[in-house]
């Protein structure tokens, strides 16, 4: 497993390992997970935005799920499905090698599947209310689908997608329950809010409130960041 | 005897500039003029709907809006009724509710009632008393809207384009019904329109607008009618 | 013809509520059935009926507390014409995406005897909040009240303001605008936002794990249970009434959906 910052720079910077550790997977995990929530999530936005197929009512209302559910159901259900047999398990020993449970993977598909439905759903929002003149004029230029897509409607509904990213971001940093049930709480391999649970009750206080207040600082930054860029409200 | 309303306004909004001056007795007086000539902005200004930069606003004598001394009376203590082009009522109850809600002068849930029941018969609305606005054609709205308007026993009444959104048949039913019910009830009433016809059928006086400003007054030519007004409906009952 | 058509509209409306509320415990009523039949014996309903009471009792008033505080906040912010509106937005929407460990964390250091605030409060108030229901309720209502507030805000600013302009025509107060005008032409979204709020109280875990301590018996929520009965026969009665809760929860989206368009 790679860090995005190598360990002597950090230890230089006098940070210690028990933040920059759980930082760095913390960081590299939800990176990987925002990259694979943006793309899937931005498509069926625009899919749910624009589409008129039945059963889009139930696709949306089944890829919002995760926002409501408790994160231990969808913890539980991932560890039943990806580590229990299943047609799951084995196409992740065939891709893997081994079953993503307790993995550092495993971390990332939590986190995607958690993430997930704010991206798409601050997507559909921003792209629903893209003004539909925009796309008309340019079918009526000879435009195809494909590039009125990428050329007019998404870039004019940057601000609530970018906006979706950056809130799938935060809540893929800031997952706690999904995670620790598919990863365990291994200490020193885990990510800042499962550090943070485990230095509350090891009994290290003052290691509990630095990781708290650098949390605390990254959800308001984040939070400042998506109200600036997204007028548009997914709810 | 003390005009019905008194305004001496200016508002500067954008690159819009209102500065208007005129009075009003009883009867129906109309603002008339092209869209965007101001009209509507100074019926906001004397409902206390929004607020003029420099002037006075002054309902049956009592000032009600003094920019000098920073005196801006809230719309609800203004005894007003209004009208509005869209009718506006309260689409989650039924339409003697809405009339009933604007009935101030009386309480208890059963005399407000009553008062609304009556005003809604004047203006021919009583078949309809338990729908909601929804299913009502525009037409109905605005009987109910008027009866709204005067159930609350109001100094002024105010009304906003109140016919623009109807189609022409209708619109010239309800002119005649708008110029009876006003005139007998003896509340003095401020119409605005855009339609040349509607302000010579129903206004006593029309003050002509363009581009924020008065133009003109005149008064309309009338047969005279000897009928003495006869108030809210209540009134009569009791003789 | 007419008065048919009328009294069947008036039904509608006024019994809409009792028809709802009739089908939900139906509902319920039926998935209880179904999962107590399911389950098989009695014991296992036995030890599922804690951790499902202890939730109720969480749930239940976390909502109501949400949601009245959650409107009032929304109302405030739509409303309100204040410097500094945004940033207490954002500081009332951070339970959104703060790690709920956090959020237990803080509420830990405010709450806790121990602590020089804890201490403070428990002895004005002479009752613990920590290790017992109510520091769950206080953190359900933490993480629920972010979805009760935006919301409210939304479906209160959508509401046409000149509605609003006529009531005031017709004499009526501020208040009496605010209560029979605007928040009942709102009450699709903030029926949406509650819902939301109420699925994200039923399935709190982080906090609810740090504040109330997963005390068998006392504190531990359908969330928290269904880990300790991973590997025992009654997680499938869990299994069925967190589905249960699952539906709470697509309703509630569903709804959202619906208040928007």
């Amino acid at each position: 497993m790679t860090a995005l910052i190598p360990h002597s720079w950090l230890n230089w910077l006098g940070i210690p390992p028990w933040i920059w550790n759980p930082l760095s997977i913390s960081l590299h995990a939800a990176l990987e997970a925002t990259v694979v929530v943006a793309i899937v999530g931005i498509a069926l936005g625009y899919l749910l935005a624009k589409g008129h197929f039945p059963g889009r009512g139930v696709i949306e209302t089944v890829c919002s799920l995760p926002m409501a559910l408790p994160p231990t159901v969808v913890g539980y259900f991932l560890l039943t499905r990806m580590g229990g047999p299943g047609p799951i398990r084995d196409a992740e020993v065939h891709l893997f090698g081994h079953p993503l449970t307790f993995t550092f993977t495993g971390i990332v598909v939590a986190q995607i599947i958690e993430s997930f439905p704010y991206c798409m759903r601050f997507s559909r929002t921003a792209i629903s209310v893209v003004d539909p003149r925009f796309e008309q004029a340019a079918r009526a230029m000879g435009l195809s689908r494909w590039r009125i897509a990428l050329l007019v409607t998404l870039p004019l509904a940057r601000r609530g997608i970018v906006a979706g990213v950056v809130m799938a971001f935060g809540r893929a940093l800031g997952d706690f329950g999904a995670t620790m049930i598919v990863s365990g709480s291994v200490p020193m391999a885990t990510t800042m809010p499962i550090a943070l649970y485990n230095a509350v009750f090891y009994g290290s206080h003052e290691q509990a409130m630095v990781l708290a207040l650098v949390q605390l600082g990254v959800a308001f930054v984040i939070l400042l960041g998506v109200s600036r860029l997204g007028k548009v409200r997914p709810w | 005897m003390t005009a019905a309303l008194e305004v001496t306004v200016t508002r500067h909004i954008g690159e819009f500039d209102l500065d208007v001056a005129f009075a009003v007795e009883s009867g129906i007086s109309v603002l008339f003029g092209p869209s965007g000539a101001g009209k509507s902005l100074t019926l906001a200004l004397i409902a206390g709907l929004a607020r003029p930069d420099t002037g006075t606003i002054a309902i049956n004598g009592d000032v009600v809006t003094d920019c000098a001394h920073r005196l801006h009376v809230s719309t609800q203590e203004r005894r007003i009724g209004m009208v509005f082009q869209d009718g506006l009522l309260l689409p989650h109850r039924s339409v003697l509710d809405n009339v009933a809600l604007a009935v101030r002068q009386a309480s208890g849930r059963r005399a407000r009632r009553a008062i609304a029941r009556s005003w809604l018969e004047r203006v021919g609305a009583e078949g309809f008393a338990d729908r909601r606005p929804g299913s009502l054609s525009g037409g109905q709205r605005q009987r109910v809207a008027l009866a709204r308007a005067l159930a609350g026993d109001p100094s002024l009444v105010l009304l906003d384009e109140p016919l623009s959104a109807l189609d022409s048949p209708v619109r010239r039913e309800l002119r005649a019904l708008i110029r009876e019910v006003i005139i007998s009830s003896g509340v003095p009433a401020l119409l605005v329109t855009h339609d040349a016809e509607e302000a010579e059928e129903l206004g006593d006086v029309v003050i002509s607008f363009a581009d924020g400003r008065v133009t003109g007054q005149r008064i309309v030519e009338r047969p005279v009618r000897p009928e003495p007004p006869q108030g809210p409906p209540g009134s009569t009952e009791s003789a | 013809m007419k008065r048919r058509r009328d009294i069947a509209q008036t039904l509608a409306g006024r019994h809409k509520a009792a028809v709802l509320v009739v089908t939900v415990l139906v509902g319920v009523g039926l998935g209880f059935g179904v999962a107590h039949l399911m389950a098989g014996s009695i014991a296992y309903w036995g030890v599922v009926s804690g951790p499902f009471l202890i939730t109720l009792r969480v749930a239940i008033p976390a909502t109501l507390i949400a949601g009245i505080t959650g409107v009032a906040s929304g109302y405030v912010l739509a409303k309100g014409r204040f410097p500094g509106r945004n940033v207490l937005e954002t500081l009332g929407s951070l339970p959104i995406i703060l790690p709920p460990t956090v959020i237990g964390f803080y509420l830990l250091e405010v709450l806790s005897p121990g602590t020089r605030v804890g201490g403070f409060l428990t002895r004005v108030v002479g009752h613990v909040f920590v290790y017992n229901v109510y520091g769950c309720i206080i953190a359900a209502t933490v993480a629920a009240f972010p979805f009760c507030m935006r919301a409210a805000r939304t479906a209160i600013e959508g509401v046409d303001p000149l509605v609003e302009q006529a009531a005031r025509t017709i004499g009526l107060p501020n208040w009496r605008v605010a209560l029979l005008v605007t928040l009942p032409l709102a009450r699709r979204g903030i029926a949406a936002g509650l819902t939301i709020g109420c699925a994200r109280a039923l399935g709190e875990y982080g906090a609810t794990l740090m504040v109330g301590g997963d005390i068998d018996g006392k504190t531990r929520t359908m969330s928290l249970a269904i880990l300790d009965s991973f590997t025992t026969p009654e997680r499938n009665t869990m299994l069925l009434i967190l589905v249960l809760m699952a539906i709470t929860a697509m309703t509630g989206v569903g709804l959202l959906g619906r208040s928007r368009a």
